[in-house]
């Protein structure tokens, strides 16, 4: 399946690019996607664990399922306001 | 009272969004005109201003950046919130995104109330909570570098 993926501010510093598309073997979670992220951009091994993961807008766990098209994003902790 | 012609763009923009261009006094009065009711007796507004010191470092300017359609998502489930809890109606939240010098107003929000107590308690709970859960992240470009907020708090 394909997903996007999302980076924003610190993770899209770090990684340099503002989204990708990232294909994943059926079925898959969001860890898996966090191990083949991390796979493409090491940096992304310390930054990952402090970020919560949002689908398609939504904050979800980190063993949810993905689906094809799914927006992915890692959100480092927030500070609005 | 009758509301006089206005076709000020304020009057027509959703009460709950992020902007790019300042908040600005004319900005939050016709907030407040929006959204308080004649059953309303309170209104409480918040608005976050951009200071100049940071954790003992002298700050020059801020940038915020958000995840579209995710800030106003998590904005919208406040204002449900609010509602459901404080039988608020009225409430608008606006933050502002990109550069913004000191001084500047990066963050609003207008909550109205029949009583003031629900007022002060449903404002204090609507900016609170978009602190913690809006996806919206904020870098200070302090004179001896940049660095992204990311504590908890």
């Amino acid at each position: 399946m394909q997903v996007q993926v999302r980076y924003f501010a610190s993770l899209r510093e770090a990684t340099g690019i503002e989204r990708e598309h990232l294909a994943l073997p059926t079925p898959a979670t969001v860890a898996d996607a966090r191990s083949a992220l991390v796979a493409r951009h090491p940096m992304l091994a310390t930054l990952l664990p402090r970020c919560a993961t949002a689908i398609n807008h939504a904050y979800v766990e980190a063993d949810r399922p993905l689906d094809e098209g799914d927006e992915l994003a890692f959100l480092p902790p927030v500070g609005g306001g | 009272m009758a509301q006089l012609p206005s076709d000020h763009e304020a009057d027509s923009m959703p009460l709950i969004r992020m902007t790019t261009e300042p908040i600005d006094d004319a900005m939050i009065r016709a907030l407040v005109a929006r959204v308080t009711a004649q059953s309303d007796g309170g209104v409480v507004t918040f608005e976050g201003i951009v200071r100049n010191s940071s954790r003992g470092k002298r700050i020059r300017y801020l940038e915020y950046e958000a995840y579209p359609g995710m800030a106003e998502a998590e904005m919208a489930k406040i204002a449900a919130t609010v509602e459901e809890r404080w039988g608020a109606r009225g409430i608008a939240m606006i933050h502002r995104t990109g550069r913004l010098e000191i001084g500047e107003c990066s963050v609003v929000v207008v909550v109205a109330c029949p009583h003031r107590a629900e007022a002060f308690d449903a404002c204090r709970f609507a900016i609170d909570t978009l602190k913690a859960t809006v996806p919206i992240w904020k870098k200070e470009v302090a004179e001896d570098g940049a660095e992204w907020i990311e504590e908890q708090g």
